[in-house]
């Protein structure tokens, strides 16, 4: 049996996204700045993309770019603004627990371009302390920067309420959300919730790798961090990635229809596996585990084991996890995530993360946790002494 | 400028007497081998003692250089302008021509040694050396002569074709692969062991290797780096047949039975047990680790003495009186260090003991080997049984 529970690492496309990349690739593959019909096709795909963008977040077309993802996004977000308004100040915030698309874009922008970031830090859950934001902002204050679904922990934001906070404070701030875990599981408007940009990613909703898009309020300026063509208003240089932009927008649709039953129904599973893991001794669900956390992601911390190992006896019975996140994996140490959430020390190097998707059934999550019960106490009979 | 051909140089082949041939066929078959993935057409051959390289028509020279310069067994490699015999007036022109592409930089003192291997040349060698010598004096007056200790030794020969060359590159040096026998090379992912299995392998040595993989507590990663190791090493000594041993079953049986640590020495031993007879099933003539003295506990003098005396074949340890730092040199020379520096555990260091034994005892060793004897034989076997092999090719 084969069971992919590394959902918020990547996704398995939607076989229509799949279809439709194809097609745009093999047969509509014209060029949206050529002035032909072929480049007309294409650039076809890229305006409904963006009506559809402009749908999901009730937004207007023109406030949707493309991107190469996620990292991209941020990247833009942060450095464009941070550039665009330095007159203004010099002062940026954002959370301990950002993904490192924003932390290390941080570290450069105070680094290279002479800013003083503010890291806020987070409570026993994962969840950004508000308290702190307010103390905070201050005069030299340009942009707030708070993921909306942490990506280690599945910890949702209060990304409304420091909406509120920050605007409060001063109309002017950019507030920017990275929603990268969120978009597709949640319906996000901005413009209700006091985000001037907001990033989202194509294959973590079952869409193309590569692809990506960033929500830029009419009312924000940004400039450019990549130089060419002057494609899209020259926020986003180069030739569009047509197919990926229409398998991004394929699969948003996609995910967004029935969105609400197909949450809850990850959210059911999610608590099964809860409460299956808490059989065991010795276990740790990180963050909340009730429904103001993400439906689809559940850290646990599973003593004496480390972390690695675990990963590898699921994958060889069939089950796909992350330690820790996945795109941290690359670097192994302990995650700050789970350091600023207080995570004790026993689970810190023996964390796991399961992350579903809508595809995810009840026999796979029953087989996941068959699989643990059996091998748990095998490994942790064996370990460094 | 182009060269059309490369004379190789090599050094020790040339005192193997009767064997000598045989020592020629190996580098020139290792040069094909190293060429063959090159951009480019070319033509190895052995005339009158010597082996030259002809690429006539396009190929890379940075490629071809780089290649050749990781077979073993060469000790130059001279990048040779190769024209067909002209009337000795032309002759002239090509080698000032050459002269003047090859140092941009006229400062310099040259010698010309001219051989006239075809002898129906009007003009013989001597004659040869003093008038292209005058030639190039005429033409580059700020050039001068130095019959002893020459900046430049401007290389003239005629044979069926001209063949002028002064460049040396420096080639590795060593033996040709395949001159003597092949062993089995320890290879853990570490800096050392790959160090260690060139060395031996420059010396004409062929390689193959066991690597003891302990999953779920090695990553599949972990085992690709080996591979990776393997394919960069296999650059100089042609492909390795990769033996992956699944070690966990015999490790966790240790770990039961075992003080924990006697963990590390005990394993050591079994390690060269299992790679031994995968050596010997291979007609594989020694074996070949990368410890080095006291580098680790289990490389002390004490427990060297206790992992080799389960071993019949030699064991090669090239790397014995290195330091590190100078491991490191010789890994980054040959382009292992950034591959076995990726930070994957191997199967050594999972259950290492905080404090393992850093002076074992033979003795006390085997006595506590005999509380395996219930299993271990039955699970060397299945291990044995169970190798994967991968042959790796660079």
């Amino acid at each position: 049996m084969e069971v992919y529970l590394d959902n918020s690492a990547t996704t398995k496309a939607f076989d229509e996204v799949g279809d439709l990349v194809r097609k745009v690739m093999c047969e509509d593959y014209g060029n949206p700045s050529s002035l032909h019909r072929k480049g007309m096709e294409a650039e076809q795909y890229v305006r409904s993309a963006r009506e559809t963008f402009a749908k999901i977040l009730k937004v207007q077309e023109k406030e949707i770019f493309f991107t190469s993802g996620g990292t991209e996004s941020d990247n833009l977000a942060l450095i464009g603004t941070a550039r665009a308004y330095k007159r203004r100040g010099n002062h940026l915030i954002t959370t301990a627990i950002e993904h490192p698309a924003i932390l290390n874009t941080m570290r450069y922008l105070e680094d290279e371009e002479g800013f003083r970031v503010t890291y806020l830090p987070v409570d026993q859950y994962g969840r950004v302390k508000l308290s702190a934001l307010r103390e905070a902002l201050c005069k030299e204050t340009i942009l707030v920067s708070i993921m909306y679904v942490n990506n280690e922990v599945g910890s949702v934001q209060p990304v409304k309420e420091a909406g509120g906070i920050v605007k409060a404070y001063n109309r002017e701030i950019i507030f920017h959300s990275d929603a990268v875990q969120g978009f597709g599981k949640y319906r996000i408007f901005p413009k209700r919730e006091g985000i001037d940009l907001l990033t989202v990613s194509s294959h973590k909703i079952h869409g193309p790798k590569g692809m990506g898009a960033l929500y830029i309020s009419d009312k924000v300026k940004i400039r450019p961090i990549v130089f060419g063509g002057e494609q899209q208003k020259n926020i986003r240089s180069g030739t569009e990635n047509v197919p990926g932009i229409a398998g991004f927008a394929l699969a948003a649709k996609m995910v967004y229809s029935d969105l609400e039953e197909k949450t809850a129904r990850m959210r059911k599973l999610k608590e099964r596996f809860i409460e299956g893991i808490r059989q065991v001794d010795h276990v740790s669900v990180h963050g909340l585990p009730d429904e103001t956390s993400a439906p689809h992601i559940v850290s646990v911390g599973i003593a004496g084991i480390r972390s690695e190992v675990l990963l590898h006896t699921l994958e060889e019975k069939g089950i796909y996890v992350s330690s820790g996140s996945a795109c941290s994996s690359n670097h192994p140490g302990i995650s700050g995530v789970l350091k600023g959430i207080g995570v004790e020390r026993e689970y810190l190097d023996a964390t796991l993360r399961f992350s579903l998707s809508e595809f995810t059934t009840e026999e796979e999550i029953d087989y996941t946790l068959k699989t643990l019960y059996n091998c748990i106490p095998m490994l942790r009979r064996y370990r460094r002494r | 400028m182009t060269f059309q051909t490369f004379l190789i140089k090599y050094g020790e082949i040339a005192i193997k007497g009767k064997n000598r041939y045989m020592f020629e066929d190996a580098l020139v078959r290792q040069i094909r081998f190293a060429l063959r993935n090159t951009e480019g057409t070319f033509r190895v051959h052995k005339c009158q003692g010597r082996i030259y390289v002809d690429c006539d028509g396009y190929y890379d020279y940075d490629e071809t250089v780089e290649s050749l310069k990781k077979v073993f067994g060469i000790v130059g490699i001279c990048p040779v302008v190769r024209t067909e015999v002209k009337e000795f007036e032309e002759l002239k022109k090509d080698v000032v021509a050459y002269m003047d592409e090859a140092y941009p930089d006229k400062n310099l003192t040259f010698k010309v040694e001219s051989r006239r291997a075809k002898k129906t040349y009007p003009v013989n060698s001597m004659e040869m050396n003093c008038d292209l010598g005058e030639a190039i004096l005429d033409a580059f007056p700020e050039m001068r002569v130095d019959v002893h200790n020459p900046d430049v030794l401007l290389n003239v020969e005629v044979r069926e074709e001209v063949y002028i060359y002064s460049h040396i590159i420096p080639g590795p040096g060593g033996m040709p692969i395949g001159t003597n026998g092949s062993a089995m090379l320890l290879l853990s992912g570490g800096i050392d062991s790959p160090v260690a299995g060139y060395m031996v392998a420059k010396r004409g040595v062929g390689l193959e290797a066991v690597y003891f993989h302990a999953p779920p507590y090695t990553s599949e990663r972990a085992k690709q780096k080996v591979v990776d190791l393997a394919k960069k090493v296999a650059a100089y000594t042609g492909p390795i047949r990769l033996h992956v041993v699944n070690f966990t079953d015999i490790q966790l049986y240790i770990y039961d039975k075992c003080p924990h640590d006697e963990l590390t020495i005990i394993m050591r031993r079994y390690m060269m047990r299992i790679a031994e007879t995968i050596a010997k099933e291979n007609g594989c003539l020694g074996l070949i680790t990368g410890e080095s003295i006291g580098q680790v506990a289990s490389q002390t003098m004490q427990s060297l003495l206790v992992t080799n005396e389960v071993c019949t074949l030699p064991v090669y340890r090239p790397l014995i009186g290195f330091d590190k730092q100078e491991i490191v040199e010789i890994s980054e020379k040959i382009d292992t260090y950034e591959t076995s520096i990726l930070p994957y555990e191997d199967c050594c260091t999972i259950f290492v003991a905080k404090h393992p034994v850093t002076r074992p005892k033979l003795d006390v060793i085997k006595r506590s080997e005999t509380r395996l004897s219930e299993d271990i034989d039955r699970l060397v076997q299945e291990a044995l049984d169970t190798t994967e092999v991968i042959d790796v090719e660079a």
